[in-house]
């Protein structure tokens, strides 16, 4: 099992180092000086050497990143070209934020989720299961932020039940919450009546019930067990999906969480900061991936994943 | 399992009669025959044509200009002469929705065509060939799939800037390590088997092959793929349409639409329900049609 985890950590490197690049080759493939940016066209060329000094433009490429890559492990994204602030004293707070709703609506898809498949797997083919499957499509088809769209105009605009906008209280997660879990839970419910339909049709099962078990112990001990390990894996695919889906859903309710961060800056051509939002995404999903991988080999002691 | 078919003998009617097809009529005449049988596939399927039909005839039987304000029915609701509705400069929202369908789908085929096809060339190269090829070019792709949903595509616009050509670009290329993933996976699948050895022994090129042999085999999961990344690229681009980040308003992109309207939920909730709607709609006709195809073409991978 160390063995194991170790060497999914070392073939981690090479992805990661991709993504670094990938992620400081979107500066250098954006349009424009970046000092203009900074200082505006009409500088004069004074401030503009200055500018490019100090940020190390005129270093070659590979310095520049091999800067870049020893600079961002160290978390440090260098400062903000809109703000001046040091970008990670921005992105840490906008983080958390976004982090919590991903968390949030993974937990609502997970319980929403394996209920919805539970019972669509046990009663299969009876008008729940069907009913459930239908919902689930509909989760699966519908856009996010038009959901949320939707949300708020009925239980805040019109029911006035909620805030429509904001986060942190109880009642302003209510709805992004739903919003931006509702396709996990779509997901997780399908892959979980799938799954435990086939661990069902498996020869222990059947010799569980001819042992005389009780059926609820046969489901709920024998088969849920196993028919779970599929699902882990969607679901920690979902979580990377469920962050950089959070752009969506902030933008819906007004939540200052990294995704408005991103699109704002985007905008403001404040590229330090895009960047480093885009590079820590992608890292967290990287780990949480790797987590996936560790929990399913220990889940599943039959699965040899070499 | 196409591969197996063929391997057995056939009597010489069935050998005259299959000689004439090409190995990709013959594959498509044999997905047609699968496909025929799930009916959840033939019902998506329907509603794809039905969809592509009003798409492309729709435009010129609505009856007001999708660009002239007449504000003297400003936030209207649905009625017998606007069936959507109208939005904040007096447009009727049906016809705006109606264009709108063809340009939001315009942009979710198109996007996978061209993403589909690079990965596939990407997939079979990397499946066929193996080894460090294979090695580098997954390497290369994982990296690519790093970046979870629209954070890619974000990033890319960020550079490009946003437009409805840069939406089609960065969608694609957002479709490339799905595609080339599969069709390495069914590469590897096919390139072992008797056959492809047989032709290799009697001295077929690569290329032959590769095109001949192993792509019409591997046609049935690309499909597949391509009609649920349709679904997922619709939702991506009109995502990004929403956050004002891809087609700009005021094309009725539905994306596009939902941007508009949403400053205006308080006074008029009808111009973000029916393009989310139209929306819901066209993503669930290809998600019904994929997952059906996949039931009908690998009973195995029921899920």
């Amino acid at each position: 099992m160390f063995q194991f985890i170790v060497r999914r950590l070392l073939q981690l490197i090479p992805v990661l180092l991709g993504v670094t690049i990938l992620v400081f080759s979107l500066m250098h493939l954006t349009p424009g000086n970046p000092a203009h940016i900074i200082a505006g066209e009409s500088a004069p060329a004074d401030t503009i050497k200055q500018i490019e000094e100090r940020l190390g433009l005129n270093d070659p490429i590979p310095v520049q990143y091999f800067n870049f890559l020893k600079d961002a492990i160290m978390l440090d994204f260098g400062n903000s070209w809109r703000t001046s602030l040091e970008v990670s004293e921005e992105l840490w707070p906008k983080f958390w934020v976004t982090f919590e709703l991903a968390v949030y609506s993974t937990i609502f898809s997970i319980f929403i989720g394996l209920i919805a498949g539970i019972i669509s797997a046990v009663r299969q083919y009876s008008f729940s299961d069907v009913s459930i499957m239908l919902v689930a499509l509909f989760g699966l088809s519908m856009p996010n932020f038009w959901l949320g769209l939707m949300l708020m105009q009925w239980f805040a605009i019109n029911l006035g039940w909620v805030p429509a906008t904001g986060w942190g209280t109880p009642q302003q997660v209510v709805l992004p919450v739903i919003t931006l879990g509702t396709m996990g839970a779509a997901v997780v419910a399908r892959m979980t009546r799938s799954s435990m339909l086939d661990v069902i049709s498996q020869d222990y099962i059947r010799t569980a019930r001819a042992k005389g078990l009780k059926e609820s112990i046969v489901i709920y001990r024998h088969a849920l067990k196993n028919a779970l390990i599929p699902v882990v894996t969607v679901v920690g695919l979902q979580f990377g999906s469920l962050l950089a889906g959070a752009v969506l859903t902030e933008s819906v309710f007004a939540i200052n969480g990294m995704g408005k961060l991103v699109i704002d800056r985007i905008l403001a051509r404040d590229f330090p900061v895009v960047q480093a939002a885009v590079l820590v995404i992608a890292v967290v999903f990287v780990f949480v991936n790797l987590l996936v991988d560790i929990s399913y080999k220990f889940l599943n002691k039959r699965i040899d994943l070499d | 399992m196409t591969a197996e078919e063929r391997v057995e003998p056939l009597d010489d009617d069935k050998r005259k009669k299959k000689k004439k097809d090409s190995p990709f009529k013959r594959s498509l005449k044999d997905f047609y025959r699968k496909l025929k049988k799930n009916k959840s596939a033939m019902v998506g399927g329907y509603l794809i044509i039905f969809l592509i039909l009003v798409a492309l005839i729709g435009p010129y039987l609505t009856q007001y200009d999708i660009r002239q304000p007449d504000y003297s029915i400003k936030f209207e609701g649905p009625s017998a002469e606007h069936w959507f509705g109208a939005d904040h400069h007096g447009r009727d929202v049906f016809s705006r929705v109606i264009h709108g369908l063809g340009i939001t789908m315009k942009i979710g085929l198109l996007s996978t065509l061209f993403g589909g096809l690079a990965g596939i060339l990407i997939g079979i190269i990397s499946g066929y060939y193996g080894r460090k090829v294979d090695a580098v070019i997954m390497r290369f792709m994982d990296v690519l799939l790093a970046f979870p949903g629209i954070l890619l595509a974000l990033a890319l616009i960020s550079i490009l800037g946003a437009s409805e050509e840069n939406v089609i670009i960065a969608v694609s290329i957002f479709a490339v390590p799905t595609f080339a993933r599969i069709v390495r996976g069914s590469t590897l699948a096919t390139k072992n088997l008797e056959y492809i050895d047989a032709m290799k022994a009697l001295g077929a090129s690569d290329i032959r092959i590769i095109f001949k042999h192993i792509l019409p085999n591997i046609l049935s999961p690309i499909i597949v793929q391509a009609s649920l990344f349709i679904a997922s690229a619709i939702l991506s681009a009109s995502g990004l349409s929403f956050i004002g980040m891809g087609v700009q308003p005021p094309s009725p992109e539905l994306g596009a639409i939902l941007s508009e309207g949403r400053d205006f939920m308080w006074d008029a909730g009808h111009i973000t329900l029916y393009p989310g709607l139209v929306i819901m709609l066209l993503v669930l006709a290809f998600n019904v049609f994929g997952d059906g195809l996949r039931d009908a073409l690998d009973p195995k991978m029921k899920k």
